[in-house]
């Protein structure tokens, strides 16, 4: 028998449209639990079938406004792979540094403007910049860096346009990177500022022991490139992803449910980056970890803001050295079009995505498998909330309600990109 | 003291990248919130009230049942009704499904297509009448701003309707038809972007939709002087709005 029910049919502050729908029954045991992602699909993988290798960058980056830059940079990865290209240094330094400035914008959102009013006590940011309006300025000046750096890089912030095949199509102009080098090194006490907000405000007390999954390099924080790694010693090379990761259907879900092999969900994103590449973060990164008072590996998923703010510290140090080491030489790209599959993974703010594709002889898309961060996720925050919702299921309906919702916005998913 | 007016912001079927370029307007954000007050926003707020809407931008195009009873609600709550970018004027990049059968889709994607309910991707324009568009993919947040002014003011928004060429001018660029024979879209597109990709050295791929009255296919017949085959002309103009009546023909059956 049924005694309380829980019903969130559309839930706000994320991206995208997901709802929630747990039973729970009279001798307090958990039912039924639902995160029913009822995003319309799109798609992507049947309609890019057909189209050539060199509109890939612009055709996936429309899978998500929020994270283009990583869909453009993983297929133009996932091409190069397939016909043996090998980008310059400067090339892979600049793609990087792009992709670090989406991170920082993206995380900054989810941080001050998605989840940080739950954390508050205001049903938006809007409302809470009545009584806060220096932390709203705050979240809105690192976002706009962010964006700044991804628009000088990309052209606009939102589906920049400049990554190529083994290259840009322009190199930003040196001495825009240098005032941005500027405003990097005065962020970084604002950086330090929201590692310190999110140590310090309260969150629920809850740990459950995943798998938890990001792509690891020993020499640097990987954003782009490396094998994918797990907390329980799952290490694999890009190529190989389809050996080990499977998809599932359930019928509420437009997003299909991840699952390793013979061991089942995982968690990507933040958090697992920080709990694997923790040596590989900034000195300044690790410190400023190591002194807010919260212990990693960590395995409270609402400790995934905290993750945030330390990878913003880490971000913009990373930031700094790069705009340091690049000349930006003029460079000449080369293409020899290619059949074949290429696979390429990499860490997009919400966690690793993966893309793969097969191409004939003319370039052209034969077949594409796009398994985005939160089709990753999607089963692993079902598995988190039932052990959660068991761990408040004498609260008030309300409250348990609150909280479920607040677990899915610590995931920050990004429902378009699941349901892609 | 201007009465504040009250906007709403929906999405439909679409990438949230169109939001993203409200939340992009860091500088101008807390001014807005002077003017308007935001009665829907999903997410942004957990406080949403969709009745009597001043203004209600919609992201997204339409692919689903219940999305069809959804826009025709907000419809009857709205003063004007915008369709925010271009999946909701033709659906944009997704609308490329619309050349396959969509069980085909459907097979390719689920294991089990029986719990989809997906139709043909359309513009809302198709379900409701509109009272505004803001092309681009995403539109300029220059334009969003000039929209929300203008209805603010009861005056007509000044949006572009003449091609990227004529940005590609103001910005002194070489074309890149003539001099590079790329195959730019830019002669039968809606300026409003200010030419980014023909100033940052790439062809204009599209992505603002077509301009107002455009001979696409007198563009496509230059694509094919300059070496572009039948398959490649049609993918150029299956992209962006392959739905409009526009490229409609260029963009094959």
């Amino acid at each position: 028998m049924t005694e309380k029910a829980i019903h969130v049919d559309y839930i706000a502050r994320v991206e995208g449209q997901g709802a929630i729908n747990i039973d729970i029954t009279k001798d307090k045991k958990v039912k039924h639990l639902q995160l029913k992602i009822f995003e319309p699909p799109r798609f992507f993988e049947s309609f890019l079938i057909g189209r050539k290798y060199d509109e890939l960058m612009e055709l996936t980056s429309r899978i998500c406004g929020i994270c283009p830059v990583a869909h453009q940079i993983t297929a133009l990865r996932a091409i190069e792979n397939a016909m043996g290209i090998d980008p310059s240094d400067q090339t892979k330094d600049l793609r990087t540094l792009i992709a670090i400035s989406a991170h920082i914008q993206s995380n900054v959102l989810s941080m001050y403007f998605l989840s940080l009013p739950d954390l508050m006590g205001y049903e938006s940011v809007i409302s809470m910049a009545k009584d806060h309006m220096d932390i709203v300025k705050r979240g809105l000046k690192l976002k706009k860096l962010g964006n700044d750096i991804t628009e000088i890089i990309g052209g606009r912030s939102v589906h920049p346009v400049t990554m190529l095949v083994d290259g840009f199509s322009v190199l930003p102009e040196k001495n825009k990177l240098q005032t941005i080098k500027k405003r990097l090194v005065n962020a970084k006490k604002e950086a330090y500022e929201t590692v310190d907000l999110f140590a310090n405000v309260g969150i629920p007390d809850f740990v459950r022991k995943c798998e938890h999954v990001a792509i690891s390099d020993p020499k640097y924080y990987a954003i782009n490139e490396g094998r994918l790694r797990s907390s329980e010693g799952f290490n694999i090379n890009e190529k190989d992803y389809r050996d080990y990761i499977y998809e599932k259907q359930k019928p509420y879900s437009t997003a299909l449910h991840s699952l390793i092999k013979d061991r089942g969900s995982f968690m990507v994103g933040p958090l697992p980056r920080v709990n694997l590449n923790f040596n590989q973060l900034s000195s300044d990164a690790k410190n400023a970890a190591k002194n807010c008072g919260v212990k990693f590996p960590n395995y409270n998923p609402f400790i995934s803001h905290l993750a945030r703010a330390i990878e913003l510290v880490h971000d913009i140090d990373e930031s700094i050295e790069i705009i340091d080491r690049l000349k930006l030489k003029q460079e000449q790209r080369s293409i020899s079009c290619k059949s074949g599959f290429g696979a390429a993974i990499t860490e997009a703010p919400r966690g690793s995505l993966y893309h793969s594709y097969t191409f004939d002889n003319n370039g052209v898309v034969k077949k594409a498998d796009i398994v985005p961060p939160t089709a990753h996720n999607a089963y692993n925050i079902e598995k988190d909330m039932k052990k959660f919702v068991q761990t408040i299921i004498d609260e008030p309906i309300d409250d348990i309600t609150f909280k479920c919702e607040m677990l899915v916005r610590a995931y920050d998913p990004c429902i378009s990109c699941s349901a892609h | 003291m201007i009465k504040k007016l009250k906007i709403g912001i929906f999405k439909f079927t679409g990438c949230a990248g169109c939001q993203m370029e409200i939340f992009r307007m860091e500088e101008e954000f807390l001014d807005l919130l002077k003017l308007f007050d935001i009665s829907y926003w999903k997410m942004a707020k957990r406080d949403n009230n969709v009745e009597d809407l001043d203004i209600a931008l919609v992201e997204g195009g339409i692919s689903t049942p219940w999305e069809i009873e959804e826009i025709k609600c907000i419809r009857k709550k709205t003063k004007m009704l915008v369709a925010f970018g271009d999946c909701a004027i033709g659906g944009c990049i997704p609308s490329i499904r619309n050349w396959i059968p969509q069980m085909e889709s459907e097979n390719l994607v689920y294991p089990d297509p029986s719990t989809i309910c997906s139709t043909k991707l359309l513009g809302i324009g198709e379900y409701v009448k509109l009272d505004g568009i803001l092309k681009g993919c995403p539109p300029h947040r220059e334009n969003i701003i000039e929209l929300i002014k203008s209805a603010v003011l009861k005056i007509k928004p000044r949006l572009r309707k003449h091609p990227v060429c004529v940005e590609c001018k103001f910005n002194e660029n070489i074309c890149l038809i003539t001099s590079k024979k790329l195959p730019c879209m830019g002669p039968v597109i809606s300026a409003g972007c200010g030419a980014i990709c023909p100033t940052l050295n790439r062809e204009c791929e599209g992505c603002f939709g077509p301009m107002s009255n455009p001979n696409a296919a007198a563009l496509a017949d230059i694509f094919k002087n300059i070496g572009l085959n039948d398959a490649d002309i049609k993918r150029k103009f299956r992209k962006y709005a392959g739905m409009s009546p526009e490229f409609r023909l260029e963009a094959g059956h």
